[in-house]
Formats: structure tokens, sequence, C-alpha cells
């Protein structure tokens, strides 16, 4: 049973993750998606203090106003300061990262997070926090829950936007023609971006939670064109990434997470090669 | 202050090295990332950064020991590894550089932290220490790790000394580089090679996420202030020293702070202060320069006004109300005001009750600026041959821009005209 929720949770937040990355990628924003996963931790420890509970509300208000905070930095550094893009990425998220780290030291006593949780999170302990209704009732692990709840509403927020983001992804100048709000997708993808990360952050972490939500994306992109099959494949690779970084991580007794990370990467390997070899085939015949 | 003074007299022989260190990595970082900087690769050095991580863990679990020279080889390999995939990714795929830096930068350190807790859990007592790596260690260097990194940044600085001029022109025109026949290859190794190294090293200080900050930050910062590659270097090198130092004073005041965090912190606000308030190119310098510009626009539009009502009843110097001038130009009530206000002060307008009048050198510098409109109106229509009605919206911009000599340089090109293609008379200030 515990492998089954463990498996369930990592597909629950691979799926959200590969969903999201997917735009991130067409949008040319994998960094930036990056960047909002490292900065969101001061959001989280200030929520923590403020509310002074692990309660989920706080905290992702908290990891969504900075992961917003983060773009409008990255932007306003880019924009009107004429700093190159990568670097002002660079600058905005270590800072952040390490305004986080300060706050977790200087409220050590108050804050119930570590450095090595917000690295890599613990999806090991998904099993344990059960959610127990007032009546008894088992319902089962509450990230399940929460991570169901999060991807549902990216779901419902991609079914319902499928063209204002399609739009704005492909064909920014075609979308402001039309009327369309292009920053108003631009903030909303990036919002769910933070969600998603502080979601995804207690189970799987802070870098983890790039990986899957880059990679599996990355890897539908090489062997498709088409953004509603590029969606599906890279959930798909999601949840492979998610039930083989589980048997991994068991055979050789590691953390889960890093599995899910290694496991996805192996994906993108073997796909890349056996594209470079097709390429190859095609151009040799 | 007690501690101020300890801290300072470097009386306890561990504050000297912790200091030291710092300051030889913020150093040592700041000149490798310069070139990463200025070649526009500031976030390659965060996928080296993590991708330290797996190579560290191989060579521990290879050599059985934590020897920093296995660990630093380790490190070596991995990182390289990972800047030949980003290659081979980008120029494979379809995918961009920043993808191929996600994609291997988190594949990377996902393997490192399997590897990692795997012998965490094998329990071999020898492993403690490794996760030094993840968050570095900067509040406990040694004496060896001085040597090992004071050695590396002469390394460092000795290759940057020599190949200065090379990397100076692989880091603007690569393509020049190539046709004057510069090995662009090999010093484009060179270049990787002492990134992945002062990574390496800077990584024991401050830990994997934050390494990016200690290449990228004091160079995005110095660019604020210099335009020439060698002081660039220099500020960045100070940037990172500086930091380093009050980095390690701030967790040695109060020990519960992380040195690494601090170091970051301190790089973080040099470089935004820098960003904010470089003169020229900072965004206050470029906010007051903006502001200028916009004001230079509105009173000289406002005072255009004038002279087209002038031009249109024959009385310049007649009494205007703020109706009739809101009903000649498309212009909102309160910038009129704040035109009308500026120009007082500069004694080209008179307040009148509730009219304004144009002063005598109000006028002329309304008819300079009438002159260059309509000379440039005559010059689009004789030289570039525009009809007479394109032409008016390019000359109403940059009219405010014709500096007195492109002024000269159009009255002799056209020969001092008289009239402009609608025929209106262009006003030459006696």
């Amino acid at each position: 049973m515990e492998a089954f929720w463990i498996i369930l949770v990592g597909s629950l937040i691979a799926v959200s993750c590969a969903l999201l990355g997917s735009y991130l990628i067409l949008r040319k924003m994998a960094m930036v998606g990056d960047a909002i996963s490292h900065a969101v931790l001061p959001g989280i420890v200030i929520a923590y203090l403020l509310s002074g509970s692990r309660e989920t509300l706080p905290m992702l208000v908290g990891a969504a106003a900075l992961g917003v905070l983060t773009t409008v930095l990255i932007e306003l550094f880019h924009k009107k300061s004429n700093l190159q893009m990568d670097a002002s990425i660079g600058i905005t998220f270590t800072w952040l990262f390490a305004i986080g780290i300060i706050l977790i030291s200087l409220f050590a006593g108050q804050v119930d997070l570590d450095q090595d949780c917000v690295l890599y999170g613990e999806i090991a302990y998904v099993p344990l926090d059960l959610w127990i209704t007032e009546s008894g009732y088992n319902m089962g692990p509450r990230t399940v829950w929460i991570a169901s709840g999060l991807l549902l509403l990216l779901l419902l927020f991609i079914w319902r936007g499928y063209k204002g983001l399609f739009i704005t992804t492909f064909n920014e100048e075609f979308a402001k023609a039309l009327g369309i709000g292009v920053a108003f997708w631009h903030y909303a993808l990036m919002g769910a971006v933070s969600l998603t990360t502080v979601i995804s952050f207690e189970s799987v972490g802070a870098i983890l939670v790039v990986a899957l939500l880059i990679v599996p994306p990355a890897t539908a992109y090489l062997i498709t064109t088409d953004l509603k099959k590029m969606l599906l494949l890279s959930s798909i690779f999601g949840i492979l990434s998610a039930i083989g970084g589980y048997y991994l991580a068991s055979l050789i007794n590691g953390s889960i997470a890093g599995a899910i990370a290694s496991v996805a990467g192996f994906l993108f390997l073997c796909v890349w090669v056996l594209e470079l070899l097709r390429k190859k085939r095609v151009i040799s015949i | 202050m007690n501690s101020t003074f300890q801290f300072l007299s470097f009386s306890d022989p561990n504050v000297l090295f912790v200091v030291l260190g710092t300051m030889l990595l913020g150093a040592s970082a700041a000149i490798v990332g310069c070139f990463s900087f200025l070649r526009k690769r500031a976030l390659v050095g965060d996928a080296i950064a993590h991708s330290i991580l797996p190579g560290v863990c191989l060579a521990f679990m290879v050599s059985g020991s934590k020897n920093p020279l296995y660990l630093i080889i380790g490190a070596f390999i991995t990182g390289w590894l990972s800047l030949l995939l980003i290659d081979g990714i980008t120029r494979t795929t379809k995918l961009k550089s920043d993808t191929a830096i996600g994609i291997i930068l988190s594949v990377f350190f996902g393997v490192g932290i399997l590897l990692l807790t795997s012998i965490q859990h094998s329990g071999n007592a020898s492993q403690a220490g490794l996760d030094k790596f993840l968050f570095g260690k900067a509040a406990s260097l040694t004496k060896d790790d001085v040597y090992v990194f004071g050695t590396i940044a002469a390394i460092l600085i000795l290759v940057v000394i020599l190949f200065y001029k090379e990397f100076k022109l692989i880091s603007f025109n690569p393509d020049y580089a190539k046709v004057i026949g510069l090995p662009v290859r090999f010093l484009e190794f060179m270049l990787a090679t002492i990134t992945v190294l002062a990574v390496a090293v800077g990584i024991q200080a401050v830990g994997v996420v934050l390494m990016a900050a200690l290449l990228i930050t004091p160079a995005s910062g110095a660019r604020f202030w210099t335009d020439k590659l060698g002081v660039m270097i220099l500020i960045a090198t100070f940037f990172g020293a500086i930091s380093g130092f009050l980095g390690s004073y701030i967790s040695y005041v109060a020990p519960a702070m992380p040195t690494g965090p601090w170091i970051v912190m301190c790089l973080s606000l040099l470089t935004v202060g820098s960003i904010w308030f470089a003169p020229k190119t900072g965004m206050l310098a470029r906010f007051r320069v903006q502001q200028d510009n916009q004001r230079k626009i509105l009173i000289e539009n406002v005072l255009k006004l004038f002279y087209h009502l002038g031009e249109k009843d024959g009385g310049f110097k007649k009494q205007r109300s703020i109706k009739v001038l809101l009903a000649t130009r498309d212009l909102r009530m309160k910038e009129l005001k704040r035109g009308l206000l500026l120009l007082k002060k500069e004694n080209w307008l008179r307040k009148k009750g509730d009219h304004w009048v144009i002063t005598e050198s109000g006028l002329n510098e309304a008819k300079r600026v009438i002159k260059l409109h309509r000379l440039w109106e005559m010059y689009l229509n004789q030289r570039l041959k525009l009809e007479p009605d394109h032409v008016h919206n390019d000359a109403e911009a940059i009219e405010h821009i014709i500096t007195p000599e492109l002024e000269r340089q159009l009255e002799k090109e056209l020969n001092y005209p008289t009239k402009d293609p609608h025929q209106s008379t262009i006003p030459y200030v006696e």
C-alpha cells in the first residue's frame, strides 16, 4: 500500500509539472521555472512564521506571491536596466533563495523546515501523514488529496484557457493584435508554476520540481510538434519516471525524488539517442 | 563591538582562514564569472554547480575516501560532462539552450541526490561531510582548504592574465577570433575548464544552489559601472572579495547565521544597488534621462502651440486662455498645466490673470523648434522624395532631438529654405 501511495503522489505531481512545463519550454522560459521553484522559499518561510503552522493555504499564498515577485524582478532587471535575461534570472533566484535560507536560520526555533527538505523533499513520508476525518474515517494520505486538487485545478486552467495559452505561447504579437491579455496569461502561468512548486515542495523538493517541470516535456518535445500530443506524452513520461524512480530508489536505498529525476533523465537520454539514430538513418537513405 | 574587534584582529587563526578562504573564493569566481556573463552563459555556471554533486559522490564511491583531490577530480569530470551534454543537446535537437541547461542541471542533481542518499543509508561512517557540497561549509574552512583555494585562485588568475586578450576577443566576437586564426575551440576549452574549476572549489563555500550567484552576480553588478573589461573584472573581484569578507564577519558576530547565504546576500545587495544607482546606466539614471526628455518634449510642444496660434492670427504675443490652448492640440489638461508652469519657470511664458503670454526668449525658443520641424519636413520631402502629407509625424518626433550641429548641416544642405513643403514660413531667429 505504501508503494501505491508514493507512486500515486509522484505521478500526480509529475503530471501537473509536465503540463505546466510544456508551456514553459515552448515559451522559452524553462529557467524561469527553475528560478521560481527556488525563489518561493522565502515565501514559504514567511507564511510559516505568520501562520505559525504548516497549513497548506498560507503557504500557497506566500509561494504564489513570491513566484510573481520573482518574475516581476526578473522582468524589471531585464527590461528597465538592460541586464541580459540569463543574468537577471540568476541574480534574482539566488538572492531570494539566500534570503529564504537566512530566514530559516534566523527563526530556526520556530520554523520546522530544514535545508535538506527544501532541496530534495521526502516523498517517502507521504503515507505517514494521513487525513483522518472528524468521525475517525481514514481518507488516506493528505498529500494525495492536495496533489489531486492541484492537478484538477491545472486541468481546469488548461482546459478553460487552452486558446489563450496557445495563442500567447506561439504568437505573442498576434495575440496582442487580437486584444488578448498577454500579461494576464503570463502571470497566470507563473502563478500556476508557483502553486505547483510549493505543493510539490514537501514531497520532491525545489530542484527536483525542476526536473519534473523540464525533463518530461523536453523529452516529449523531441518527438512531437503537436501541443496536445506533447501534453499527453510529457504526462506519460512523468508517470513513467515516478514509477521507475520508486523502484530504482528502493533498489539502491536512496532518495525517491532523486531517483525520479534520474529516471526522467534516463528516458530523455533514450529518446534523444533514438532520435539521433533515426535522423542519421533518414539522412543515409 | 568586542566581537568585531576580535574578528578584525584575527586573534583566532580560524577566523583568518575563513576570511581568507571566502575572499579568495569570491574573487576567483567573480573573475571567471565575468567571462561567463559576457558570453551570455550566466546560467551554465548553475548547471555546472549542480552537476558536480554526482561526480563527488562517484569519486567517493570509487576511492572510498574523502581526499579532496579525488573529490575535485570527480567533480571536474561530471562538471565537464554537463557542459558537453548541454552543448550536444542544443546542437542536435530543437531544444533551446535554457531548456538544455534545465535538463542537465536537474537530472545531474537528481542523480547526485540519489547517490548521496544511497551512500548515507549504506552506513559507511567515513561519508559524513559529503553533504557539505550541498550547502557549503564556509564557516569551517581550515588551513588546508585555504592552501587549496589559494593555489586554485592563483592558477585561475594566471590563466586569465596569460590569455586575457584571447578571452576578451572570444567573449565579444568569436567569429572574428576564428577568422584571424585563433584556436577558438582551445580557448573555449580553457575558459570552460577554469569555470568548472572555480565552481568546484566555490561550491564548498556556499553550496550548490548559491554557487551561480558567486559567478554571475558580481559580474552583472560590475557591468553597470564600466564599459572596459579590465575595469569590470577588477570591480567584480572587489565585489566578490568584500562580500566574502562581510559574509564571514556576519556569521562570526552572529554564529547562528550561515556564511554562504550571507555572502550571496551582500553580493546581491551590491549588485542590485549598482543596477539602481550606477551613474548613466543605472535604473534611476535612465529614469531621470527619460523624465528630462519627456519634460523637454512637453515644454517644446506647448511653446509650439503659442507659435501656431500666433501664426494663425498674426499676434505672437497675444494672451491665450487654457481653453484655447487645449482646443489647438491634443493634450491632457494636467499635462498642459504642468508644461505651462515649467515654461514659466524658464521665463519663456508669463501668466496674466487667467491668460498666458509668450516672452521674447520664449518666442525665440518656439521659433527654433518650429524651424527644426519644418527643416526636417523639407529634408524628407526634397531628399527622400516623400510626399508632403507623409512628413509631419516623423518631424514631430525628430524636432526634439536634432542638435545645433545637425541644424546647421540641414540648413546648408537645403540652402536656407524659407518655406516648408506645406508652404508655411520657416522662421529664422536673427
